[in-house]
């Protein structure tokens, strides 16, 4: 198996105005290499999210997006607060953003659904007052 | 139909319309995004009030063909600078989102 094409992204926290740079940037990285579109908008919507997630809750973060020959993983870590309740944070409409953030249109409680729904397989790795590591795999065959 | 046929149809306003020729499959109306992102589908036209920058952003993502912002909302000009670098179509629409939807009704 051949080393994977490895794409790292530094996320802004709290940086609503440039939220969702690195999957607009990751989506023309995979367009230019040729992926389907629906492949395409899996890794965007999930990675989207994931972004999302880092700016509302952990100041930010780091997204780190390995392509393979049969499938795309995307590593989402921060340094944030961590997840106190996974279960709770995994049901739709669940959310503790802040009103500032809805009022922006965020804090639907859509993040980790979506990067569930849009991935093969998500896992969640995190410790209350040192952070959370999201991996999703998306499989392209 | 085109998004350009879309706004002529309707009587809509264009904000800007970098993409015109990009056809319009089905619509969907949301504020939230979120569950927009999770929601809207591949060419639809997307309804909202919303008017901030990651409007953009969602657009550009969720790979809808264009934008119709209701009840006369307007983009500040760096956001539509943006949305025209991005190839995001927006569109204006003095009705609100639901009398909005219903004129798309039968059309995309």
């Amino acid at each position: 198996m051949s080393e994977p094409l490895v794409f790292h992204y530094d996320i802004d926290g709290e940086d609503f105005i440039s939220a969702g740079q690195a999957s607009i940037q990751i989506k023309k990285n995979l367009r230019r290499i040729g992926l389907s579109p629906e492949i395409i908008r899996r890794v965007s919507i999930a990675m989207y999210d994931g972004e999302i997630n880092m700016v509302i809750h952990a100041k930010g973060g780091t997204a780190d997006v390995m392509l393979y020959e049969d499938r795309i993983e995307i590593i989402l870590a921060d340094k944030g607060p961590g997840i106190e309740n996974i279960e709770q944070a995994m049901q739709e409409g669940y959310s503790t953003a802040s009103d500032t953030v809805r009022s922006l249109g965020f804090g639907a409680g859509m993040g980790l659904p979506n990067m569930k729904r849009y991935s093969d397989k998500m896992t969640i790795d995190t410790t209350v007052g040192v952070g959370t590591t999201v991996t999703l795999v998306i499989n392209l065959i | 139909m085109t998004v350009k046929e879309l706004v002529e149809a309707c009587d809509f306003r264009p904000v800007c319309l970098p993409s015109p020729d990009r056809t319009v499959k089905g619509a969907y109306t949301g504020d939230l995004l979120s569950w927009v992102m999770g929601r809207a589908f591949q060419d639809n036209a997307w309804i909202t009030i919303m008017s901030n920058i990651n409007v953009i952003a969602v657009a550009s993502l969720s790979d809808v063909s264009c934008v119709i912002l209701s009840e006369n909302v307007s983009l500040e000009n760096d956001i539509v600078e943006t949305a025209k670098a991005k190839g995001i179509n927006v569109i204006s629409s003095p009705l609100p989102s639901f009398e909005t939807a219903l004129l798309l009704g039968g059309k995309v």
